[in-house]
């Protein structure tokens, strides 16, 4: 809840949505993106190094079997769309899968509670979850664009992924200048909706708990309600995630 | 939409995470559930065998109780032949002992009884004398009279 009765409810959503940003304009950098994710990303990765170390064929430990289902379910997710060899695919739907998940999870953390402890030392700005700030979700896509882009030409050749892009899905020679922009307005479109998707799902999610946040003492209710409707979202966003990345990618290595 | 230099710092931070992944994390667990699963298909491919190989041993072992019982039933019925056999000709046997010991009983009776004649006979002679001599009150030459006495002697 506001902190003080002089705080309107708008200012007190207005607050919640700023980050933590060091330096101006395109320099800038929010701290607390950068931080939350690289956290989790090393919690990630701690926990599965953990087990990676002590993996063996033998009979596996509690936290070995969850970390095992993980990388199951992304294996069997890469392996019944991506048919090539690739040993990038699956460790990157991995990391995006279980990354995002990490992320989008910190919306359950209730929306004061993290500002409030950060605001004890004197931080007054902070914004718990990285999928909530397009620079994170666009981060993810462009790494994903850029791959896309390795691997059309990498298995098509230069030429092949320029031919990809012109004489598609107009055969004549007159419209490849249409083709192109189509099939460039396709490729673009991907990286953008798989930013905007996420970003969009989330900081909606975020906003409505910021708004059910304003209104007084029938909170808890709604906020339970609002959570556990996450409990589909914040998985379902990593999810999709995962597997439009792997797609994609699958995509990128066809062969016409 | 506020795109800063945020945007750079995670896109170095997602690339070194996933060549992490990549490199320490990735290969390690998907080793080892493949082994497990090539080791527990390996499992159940011999437990099947064994089953297989168990009910073949169930099935010899059962052939082999059947013939054991054929076996046992024939040599209980060859010792029954042997018994029967074997009281037949004990039985002839003793007949044959019987016979004899009979045949024998009887001569030995036939030879007592001859014998006992003969001394009957003897002694009836005497009889004969001494009544032959109370009669005539004297003495009778026994040598004189001798062939009267062994005509009487026969007779008897």
């Amino acid at each position: 809840m506001a902190s003080g009765a002089e705080i309107t409810s708008q200012e007190y959503i207005k607050h919640h949505l700023q980050n933590l940003t060091v330096g101006e304009g395109f320099w800038a950098v929010h701290i607390d993106t950068l931080g939350w994710s690289i956290f989790l990303g090393l919690v990630f990765l701690y926990i599965f190094r953990s087990v990676a170390k002590k993996a063996n064929s033998g009979v596996p430990g509690k936290l070995q079997c969850a970390v095992e289902m993980v990388v199951e379910f992304v294996d069997d997710s890469v392996k019944s769309t991506f048919h090539g060899k690739n040993p990038v695919i699956a460790p990157l739907a991995l990391t995006i899968f279980v990354w995002v998940l990490l992320m989008n999870a910190m919306d359950w953390v209730p929306v004061d509670l993290i500002p409030r402890i950060f605001e004890l030392f004197g931080v007054h700005y902070m914004k718990a979850v990285p999928t909530t700030d397009p620079n994170m979700t666009f981060a993810l896509a462009l790494g994903v664009f850029v791959l896309i882009i390795y691997y059309s030409i990498k298995v098509k050749g230069v030429g092949g992924f320029i031919k990809e892009l012109t004489t598609q899905p107009f055969g004549h020679w007159s419209l490849y200048p249409v083709n192109f922009i189509l099939e460039m307005v396709t490729l673009l479109a991907r990286p953008l909706s798989l930013a905007l998707r996420l970003f969009g799902n989330l900081y909606a999610g975020e906003l409505i708990f910021l708004l059910i946040a304003t209104i007084g003492l029938f909170q808890l209710p709604v906020h339970f309600l609002w959570a556990a409707f996450h409990l589909l979202v914040i998985p379902l966003q990593a999810f999709i995630f995962m597997m439009l990345t792997i797609l994609y990618l699958s995509l990128a290595h066809e062969d016409h | 939409m506020n795109l800063n230099m945020t945007l750079v710092g995670e896109l170095i931070a997602f690339i070194v995470f996933v060549i992490f992944c990549m490199k320490f994390v990735w290969p390690p667990i998907i080793g080892a559930i493949e082994a497990r699963q090539a080791t527990i298909a390996d499992g159940l491919a011999a437990s099947d065998r064994a089953a297989k190989e168990l009910e073949l041993a169930q099935e010899k072992a059962t052939a082999q109780l059947r013939e054991a019982k054929a076996q046992a039933a024939d040599i209980i019925e060859a010792a029954k032949k042997r018994e029967t056999q074997l009281v037949e000709e004990a039985a002839v046997k003793a007949q044959a002992e019987k016979d004899k010991i009979l045949a024998s009983g009887h001569a030995e009776i036939e030879t007592e009884r001859n014998q006992a004649k003969e001394e009957l006979r003897q002694q009836v002679a005497v009889l004969a004398v001494a009544g032959a001599e109370k009669i005539l009150e004297r003495s009778i030459d026994a040598a004189a009279h001798s062939d009267i006495l062994d005509k009487l002697v026969a007779e008897l």
